[in-house]
């Protein structure tokens, strides 16, 4: 079957939903692509705040934001980026209370605001109120809200779609896209005058993580199949509050509320590594402040494994009221009240800085030298455009979704008027179909929970908060071996009526070929910057490594880099202490 | 500790119709529902087809009756069943596509006809709307809604008459009517009072105790009730 739309989308999170609006406003005739049904992409999950420096309870700037997100990237963020971002998302939050969204409100009536890690007043002097929140499901309000406002445009949605490949013309132009159906196993054609993948990150390669089930780098794997490069994949960000054991997220915003981070001794160990905002400093700061803890046996519980996050001393009412799911998920999930106990937490895989690389309005780009990729965009969790440098700042991403998504609905729809509908001929849709038919027909006996079960364990061991040459070469030896083992996968659904077997399979092909990007960067980037921390070369080193690395896939297993400079401007590079 | 699990499976493209299926499992009393799902799926039956992503109960994908409550199934604990047992069905009401997952456009549609956004023409100011931390309060309960539609597939009005709008259509239009903001309810009202509208509601309560937020559901239908019986909000 074959589709037609002026902009296609693929995703339907926060960044595609956005998109999905201002190129409908635009005037586009939009299709939207998700292999979820909208309202349960992972944005829903997010829950402490959208950051923006409305100054509602308290002076705020654009020019710090935007200082704090450059500085909390360990100054690898792309100040231009950075410049665009920290001014447009104060319009962004207030379209989105236009839309509906029910934030939390002050007393006077505005949108409130809460203290979150790294976001300061005055260059770094103190923990400013910036990010704007409705309880602590924030992400779960965006979502719901840029859904009904689909449902209000009538957008067209192809939900449960899985989507398997990318279609480029002779002049490189993309120009459709490859689906397949779960409802019915169908691949389905899509062509479209622009494309934008909007489709999330890869929590997924780890063992231990806050993402859903379903984050797994599917379009970023595409890409990097296709010869196309991913930028700074190295980067990955381990929340320091995840719900011990299971990773579940325990937000920032608890500790922007006043929550503190003690050790088996009570202790609250931040004020040693991060003496001016303490337990809100980053998160590749209090991360690693809590793995060193851990390592010197001032860890928690009889195993001394893991830390305490302490709200006990806060009004049970603040807890209720502002904190009310990470109160429920503690009680359900570890039988823990936070009113009354401390919670259990451990690092948990969070986000990845890296992605698609992309031009400030969302183009996707092929070289070191920006040169774009005509008809394709990518915004949210998997673009790097790179605003989050080598380390994003809580908030900063519903953010991204809000600002990014709004420009890549913006220029695909006007890119989408230079297009001519592309003659199809009936086999290009045979690639999905062989991809579909392989898996279906294997014998090979290899297990994909198995392999899945081996690459997230390996990569929590090798490849997170601390990583050095040995563990990262031991690690792209297994990925490569698990590489290929997943080509002799078989399953046992051959059936074509929603085939989630398949699809797990599908997705942990995309697993496989983004951890692979991501150990041979972290492999080949000798220095420590924001959430890569090799303890071989523990300092940053902005003489050879003040660079973006650009990942290109020649062959499995085998990478190439290109370097991009990082865009400076306003703020030289400095050591970064908080 | 040893459960049994038996699963209500159908697989049209095998199945004349339903049957169970009992596996035999060994599980840690924390362990969720969830993670016995695919316990069986990752390690013995491949072809045991839910739907699931987040495994938190946030994205509202997993529902199913559950020892014959609708419940999602990363959000129920082994130990909060209290037995050894544990019998997994679909949502009831709505038509089964395979095993656990069923036909959700039913459901979406009844979501979609009470205009489940916000409705004010008149041009929005530069900043923000205000709106009083009171005002807000007033609509919070309905804003948790995650559209995983335990609440309506619980709902004997639903199950017996598959046009009534359902208890998850009527929170999501609550969320508007008392939005101080919003100035649809001309419009809505006309969707909720319709032939498959509110008035069927027979306050049966079983949506309030199904929904995995906690949301006073049969309070909240009847707070619209009452809005469209004075029709002064
Ligand atoms: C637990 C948690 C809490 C968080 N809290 C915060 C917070 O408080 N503040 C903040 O700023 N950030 C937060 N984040 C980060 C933020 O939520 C995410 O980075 C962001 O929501 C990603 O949005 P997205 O639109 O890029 O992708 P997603 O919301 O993940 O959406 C991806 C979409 O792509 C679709 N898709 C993916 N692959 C395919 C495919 N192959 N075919 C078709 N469709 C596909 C999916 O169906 C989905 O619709 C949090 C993250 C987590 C994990
Ligand atoms: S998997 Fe998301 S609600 Fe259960």
């Amino acid at each position: 079957m074959a589709h037609i739309h002026d902009v296609l989308i693929v995703g339907a999170g926060g960044a595609g939903l956005t998109a999905a609006l201002f190129a409908a406003k635009n005037g586009a005739n939009v299709g939207v692509i998700t292999k979820l049904y909208p309202t349960r992409s992972h944005t829903g999950a997010a829950q402490g705040g959208v950051s923006a420096a409305l100054g509602n309870v308290e002076e705020d700037r654009w020019e710090w934001h935007m200082y704090d997100t450059v500085k909390g990237g360990d100054y690898l963020t792309d100040q231009d980026a950075a410049e665009v971002f920290a001014k447009e998302t104060i319009e962004g939050v207030i379209e989105l209370e236009h839309m509906g969204l029910p934030f939390d409100r002050l007393p006077s009536g505005k949108i409130a605001q809460r203290r979150f890690g790294g976001h300061t007043r005055n260059f770094g002097e103190a923990p400013v109120r910036r990010a704007a929140y409705a309880a602590d499901r924030t992400g779960h309000v965006i979502l719901h809200t840029l859904h009904q406002q689909a449902v209000k445009y009538g957008i067209a949605f192809y939900n449960e779609f899985y989507v398997l490949d990318l279609l480029f013309d002779d002049d490189g132009r993309a120009f459709g896209v490859l689906a397949y159906e779960l409802a019915t196993g169908e691949v389905h054609t899509f062509k479209a005058g622009a494309i934008v993948i909007a489709s999330g990150g890869y929590g997924r390669i780890f063992k231990t993580t806050a993402t859903a089930h379903t984050v797994t780098g599917d379009m970023q794997a595409l890409i990097y199949n296709k010869g196309l490069p991913l930028e700074d994949p190295e980067f990955f960000q381990f929340h320091p509050t995840g719900l011990f054991p299971l990773g579940i997220l325990i937000t920032e915003g608890a500790r922007g509320e006043g929550g503190i981070l003690r050790n088996a001794d009570g202790e609250r160990f931040m004020e040693r590594y991060a003496p001016t905002i303490k337990d809100l400093a980053p998160r590749d700061v209090v991360a690693r402040s809590m793995f060193i803890e851990i390592m010197e046996g001032r860890g928690c519980g009889p195993n001394k494994d893991h830390i305490c996050l302490d709200l006990t001393h806060l009004e049970p009412d603040v807890i209720e009221k502002r904190l009310p799911d990470i109160a429920e998920f503690a009680r359900t999930y570890a039988g823990v009240d936070p009113v009354k106990q401390p919670i259990p937490v451990l690092y948990t895989a969070h986000y990845s800085m890296g992605g698609i690389p992309t031009t400030l309005w969302t183009e996707v780009i092929k070289d070191e030298n920006n040169t774009v990729v005509p008809g394709l965009y990518a915004a949210g969790e998997s673009a790097c455009v790179s605003m989050h440098g080598a380390n994003r700042l809580g908030t900063n991403s519903l953010a991204e979704l809000i600002v990014f998504g709004r420009r890549a609905g913006i220029a695909s729809a006007k890119f989408a008027q230079t297009y001519k509908p592309h003659p199809l001929p009936p086999e290009a849709s045979d690639p999905a179909r062989e991809r579909v038919d392989k898996i279906l027909s294997s014998s090979g006996g290899e297990s994909v929970s198995k392999i899945r079960k081996e690459l997230q364990e390996s990569m929590m061991e090798n490849a997170s908060v601390y990583r050095n040459e040995e563990r990262l070469s031991k690690q792209v030896k297994i990925v490569r071996e698990l590489q290929e083992r997943y080509e002799h996968i078989s399953i046992q659904d051959k059936g074509k009526l929603f085939n989630t077997e398949l699809v797990e399979a599908f997705e942990l092909g995309s697993l496989l070929t983004v951890a692979e990007a991501l150990v041979h960067a972290a492999l080949n980037r000798t220095e420590s910057r924001g959430a890569h921390a090799r303890e071989d070369y523990p300092e940053r080193d902005d003489d050879n490594w003040l660079k973006h690395t650009l990942a290109y896939r020649e062959a499995p297993g085998k990478v190439r880099f290109a370097y991009k400079p990082v865009v400076l401007g306003r703020f030289e590079p400095k050591p970064r202490t908080y | 500790m040893r459960v049994t699990l038996k699963v209500l499976r159908y697989n049209p493209e095998a199945d004349r119709a339903p049957h169970w299926e009992s596996y035999q499992l060994e599980a840690e009393p924390t362990d969720r529902v969830l993670d016995l799902l695919h316990n069986v799926k990752w390690d013995t039956d491949g072809t045991l087809t839910f739907r699931r992503s987040c495994g938190h109960g946030i994205c509202g994908s997993c529902a199913m009756m559950i020892n014959g409550v609708n419940r999602l199934a990363c959000k129920t604990l082994v130990q909060n069943l209290d037995t050894d047992t544990i019998t997994v069905e679909p949502i009831r009401g709505l038509p089964v596509e395979k095993d656990l997952v069923v036909d959700m456009a039913p459901f979406f549609q009844a979501f979609k006809a009470v205009k489940p956004y916000l409705i004010n023409d008149d041009p929005p100011p530069e900043r923000e709307r205000l709106q009083s931390p009171e005002e807000r309060a007033v609509f919070d309960e309905g804003t948790k809604c995650i559209l995983c539609a335990a609440c309506t597939t619980s709902c004997p009005v639903f199950w017996v008459n598959g046009t009534y709008i359902g208890p998850s259509a009527i929170v999501n239009a609550h969320r508007f009517i008392f939005d101080s903001r919003d100035k649809g309810n001309g419009e809505r009202f006309k969707a909720l009072s319709g032939g498959g509208g509110i008035w069927r509601c027979r306050t049966a309560y079983n949506c309030t105790e199904a929904c995995p937020r906690d949301i006073p559901v049969t309070e909240l239908i009847e707070e619209v009730k009452r809005a469209i019986m004075v029709n002064y909000v």
